[in-house]
C-alpha cells in the first residue's frame, strides 16, 4: 500500500507510472475520454483522470459541472456515453472491484424502517460479508463515524446528520479500497464535518483511496493530497493541492492614491481580489497576477503615474480563489482548453510541473482576451 | 443469494406501506362481513326452503354463488393491493436515491428485479393463501359447503396477480411512480372492461364485442385467468344455471390461457430486466 506524500512529486507520480515495475499496483480509478450526453446536454465531456491507491482525491466543481454525473458512472448507475473507466485496474461492473469498493450517495433514502445496525447488516449482506465479519465490523463503523450506541434505534428516528453518518458507516462497512464520497457532510454541523475530515484522515493513514467530491473548498484544501476542477463538465485543472495554490499568486498593494488611471494599470495586470474603500489619497487593493514580473511592471507603471507605492506584500492564494479564478474565467469564455493537453503523463510523459505551465500559459492567455 | 435477499427486504418493506395496511383493514372487515352475509344466506335457504322448492335455485348454487363473490371481491383486493405495492417497485427508490446504495454493490442489476419481483410474489400469495382460506373457511362453517378445486382457483388468483406484477414492475422500470399508476390502472380498467365485453358478447352472440375482449386479454391477461379461476371453484351445476356474468362465466378459457399467461409474465419480468439494466439512475 502507497502511503500519499504530501506533494506528489514528479519522480513519485512517473515511478507509479512505469508499468513494467512488477510492485505496481493498478491505479484506484482511471478514466480515459469518459463522456456522458444526456439527450442533447452534454453532462461530462471526455473527462480522463487517474487517481493512484492510496490518495485522497477531491473532485471539484461548480453546480452541474458534472462531478456527480462522473461518480454515477464509476459507481455504475450511469452508462458512459463513450470513453472507458477502471477502477482498481478491472472495467466498471466487475463483481470483486464492486466489493471493494465504498460508496456515499448524495442524495439517498435508505430503508427508514430499519434500525442501524439492521441497515447495516442488510449492506453487509449486499457486500457478501459472512455473519461473523457482520458482527464484527458493524459495531466498529458506528463507532468509528460518532454513531456507537444508537445502532438500535430506526433511522426514521435519525436526524439529517445522523443519517448522513450512518450512510457513510454504510460506505466504509466493507473495509473498502476506495471510497467515494459525495457530498459527505452537506447535512452535517461544523463539529460533524470536523468529524468528518478526522474519518478522511484515518482512511488516508491505512492507506485508503478517497475520492472526495465536494463544494466545500476548504474541507478539500485540508484534507486532499490532490484535486482535480472540473467545470462544463471538462477537467479545468488538476494536480496536487499546494501547486494549484501556487499557480497564482496574490499581492496587496498599498497606495497613497486612487483614480481611474491606477485602476486601469492594476485591471490590465491582474484581476482585483479586494478593494477597501480607496480614497484618493489612500488605497489597498489585492490583486491577483500570474507572475512576479508583471509585479515588477505594475509597480513601475504606477510609479510613472506619480503614484506613492507604500507597499507590495506578497500574500497566498485560497483554493477558493484559485477554483473561482478556473471557473470564473471560464464562465466568461469557453470551451477553454482540450482536457487532453493537461494531465497525461502516462500518454505523453509529461510531469505536473509541465502541466502546472501549460495551465499557467492558459491563465495569461485568457486574461489578456 | 443476493436475490433472495432483496426479495426478503422487499417483502418485508411491502408489508409497511400504509396502502398496504388499509387493504389488510379493508380485507379484515370484508371477512366479517363476508361470514355475515354467508350466514343470512344460509339460515334463510334453510328456514325457507321447502317452501320453495323448485322455485329458488337449489343451496348448492346459492352457497356457490356466496363463494365466488368472495373470491371475486379477494381477487379484486389483490389487484389493487398489487398494483399500489409494486408501482414504485424501481420508479420510487430511484426517485429517493434507495437505490443509489444498492447498485454499486456487488450484485447484477437483474438481480435486484428478480428479488423485487418474487418479495412482492410471495407477499401477495401470502395475502392471497390467507384470504382464500379465510373465504373457504366461513364457506364451510357458517355456510356447510365446500367448493370444488379450491386450491387450483387459488394458485390461478395468485396468477392473476402475478401477472399484474409483472406489468407494475415492467411499467415501474420505465416510468415515473406517478405516471406508472396512472398507466396500470388503465390496462387494468381495460382488462376488467375488456372481459365485461367479451362476457356480453358471448350472451348476445355478438362476434366483434368477443374479439375486443380476446385482444384485451392477450395485452393484459389477468381477466381470463380470473375467469378460468371462477370457473374452476363452481360445480357444474352452478356454472350451467347461471350462465354468463360479471363475477364468472360458462365459457372458460382454455388451458393455453395459463400457459400463455406463464410465459406473458416471464417475458414482462425479463424485459424489465432489459430495461433497468440499461437505465441511467
Amino acid at each position: 500500500m502507497i502511503v500519499a506524500s504530501e506533494t506528489q512529486s514528479p519522480a513519485r507520480t512517473a515511478a507509479l507510472e512505469t508499468t513494467t515495475q512488477v510492485t505496481a499496483l493498478p491505479p484506484a480509478i482511471e478514466t480515459d475520454n469518459l463522456r456522458k450526453v444526456y439527450d442533447r446536454r452534454i453532462a461530462v465531456h471526455g473527462l480522463t483522470i487517474r487517481v493512484e491507491q492510496g490518495e485522497v482525491f477531491g473532485f471539484l466543481g461548480p453546480n452541474g459541472a458534472g462531478k456527480t454525473t462522473t461518480v454515477k458512472m464509476l459507481m455504475g448507475l450511469v452508462h458512459p456515453t463513450a470513453g472507458t473507466a477502471r477502477l482498481l485496474g478491472k472495467p466498471l461492473g466487475d463483481r470483486d472491484a464492486k466489493r471493494k469498493v465504498g460508496f456515499l450517495p448524495e442524495l439517498f433514502r435508505f430503508h427508514d424502517w430499519l434500525t442501524g445496525e439492521e441497515f447495516l447488516d442488510f449492506h453487509g449482506r449486499l457486500y457478501r460479508m459472512s455473519a461473523a465479519e457482520r458482527r464484527k465490523r458493524i459495531p466498529e463503523v458506528l463507532e468509528l463515524v460518532g454513531l456507537a450506541g444508537r445502532g438500535g434505534e430506526k433511522l426514521r428516528g435519525y436526524s439529517k446528520g445522523m443519517q448522513q453518518r450512518a450512510g457513510l458507516a454504510q460506505a466504509l462497512l466493507n473495509n473498502p479500497q476506495v471510497v467515494f464520497l459525495d457530498e459527505p457532510t452537506s447535512a452535517l454541523d461544523p463539529l460533524g464535518r470536523m468529524d468528518v475530515r478526522d474519518v478522511i484522515r484515518r482512511l488516508r493513514d491505512q492507506g485508503t483511496t478517497v475520492f472526495l467530491n465536494s463544494h466545500l473548498l476548504s474541507e478539500v484544501e485540508t484534507v486532499c493530497d490532490r484535486v482535480a476542477i472540473i467545470n462544463h463538465g471538462q477537467l479545468a485543472a488538476v494536480g496536487p493541492v499546494l501547486d494549484l495554490l501556487d499557480r497564482a499568486f496574490a499581492v496587496e498593494l498599498r497606495l497613497g492614491a486612487w483614480n481611474a488611471d491606477i485602476e486601469a494599470a492594476i485591471s490590465r495586470t491582474g484581476r482585483i481580489l479586494e478593494l477597501d474603500h480607496p480614497t484618493p489619497r489612500h488605497s489597498i487593493a489585492t490583486i491577483e497576477a500570474a507572475d512576479e514580473e508583471r509585479i515588477a511592471a505594475l509597480v513601475d507603471r504606477l510609479v510613472a503615474l506619480g503614484t506613492p507605492v507604500y507597499g507590495v506584500t506578497p500574500r497566498r492564494l485560497s483554493l477558493e480563489d484559485v477554483f473561482l479564478t478556473i471557473v470564473g474565467g471560464q464562465r466568461l469564455q469557453q470551451p477553454a482548453l482540450n482536457p487532453h493537453q493537461l494531465e497525461r503523463p502516462s500518454a505523453n510523459g509529461r510531469t505536473p510541473d509541465a502541466v502546472k505551465s501549460d495551465l499557467l500559459t492558459r491563465t495569461d492567455s485568457e486574461r489578456e482576451r | 443469494m443476493m436475490t433472495l435477499l432483496i426479495a426478503r427486504i422487499t417483502f418485508r418493506e411491502a408489508f409497511r406501506r400504509r396502502l398496504v395496511l388499509a387493504v389488510l383493514i379493508l380485507s379484515a372487515v370484508f371477512l366479517g362481513l363476508y361470514a355475515f352475509g354467508f350466514k343470512i344466506v344460509h339460515d334463510d335457504v334453510v328456514r325457507f326452503n321447502d317452501a320453495r322448492q323448485g322455485r329458488t335455485l337449489p343451496y348448492e348454487v346459492q352457497a356457490s354463488i356466496m363463494v365466488l363473490l368472495g373470491l371475486y371481491t379477494v381477487n379484486f383486493l389483490a389487484g389493487i393491493m398489487t398494483i399500489f405495492a409494486a408501482v414504485g417497485a424501481i420508479a420510487r427508490e430511484i426517485e429517493e436515491g434507495t437505490l443509489h446504495a444498492i447498485i454499486p454493490k456487488p450484485l447484477a442489476r437483474w438481480e435486484i428485479i428478480a428479488g423485487k419481483y418474487l418479495g412482492f410474489l410471495a407477499m401477495i400469495a401470502a395475502y392471497i393463501t390467507a384470504m382464500v382460506t379465510g373465504v373457504l373457511l366461513i364457506s364451510i362453517t357458517v355456510g356447510a359447503y365446500t367448493p370444488p378445486r379450491i386450491v387450483e382457483g387459488m394458485l390461478l388468483m395468485i396468477l392473476v396477480s402475478g401477472i399484474l406484477l409483472s406489468l407494475t414492475m415492467l411499467g415501474s422500470t420505465i416510468f415515473s411512480t406517478m405516471a406508472n399508476g396512472v398507466v396500470i390502472f388503465m390496462l387494468y380498467g381495460m382488462a376488467v372492461t375488456g372481459g365485461l365485453v367479451e362476457q356480453i358478447g358471448t350472451a348476445l352472440n355478438n362476434d366483434t364485442m368477443v374479439r375486443i375482449g380476446i385482444i384485451t386479454s392477450v395485452l393484459v391477461p389477468s381477466d381470463s385467468i380470473w375467469k378460468l379461476a371462477s370457473y374452476v371453484v363452481q360445480p357444474t351445476l352452478a356454472v350451467n344455471l347461471t350462465g354468463p356474468n360479471p363475477f364468472g362465466t360458462s365459457t372458460p378459457p382454455s388451458d393455453f390461457a395459463v400457459r400463455y399467461a406463464i410465459v406473458y409474465c416471464a417475458v414482462l419480468v425479463i424485459t424489465s430486466m432489459l430495461v433497468f439494466r440499461r437505465r441511467d439512475i
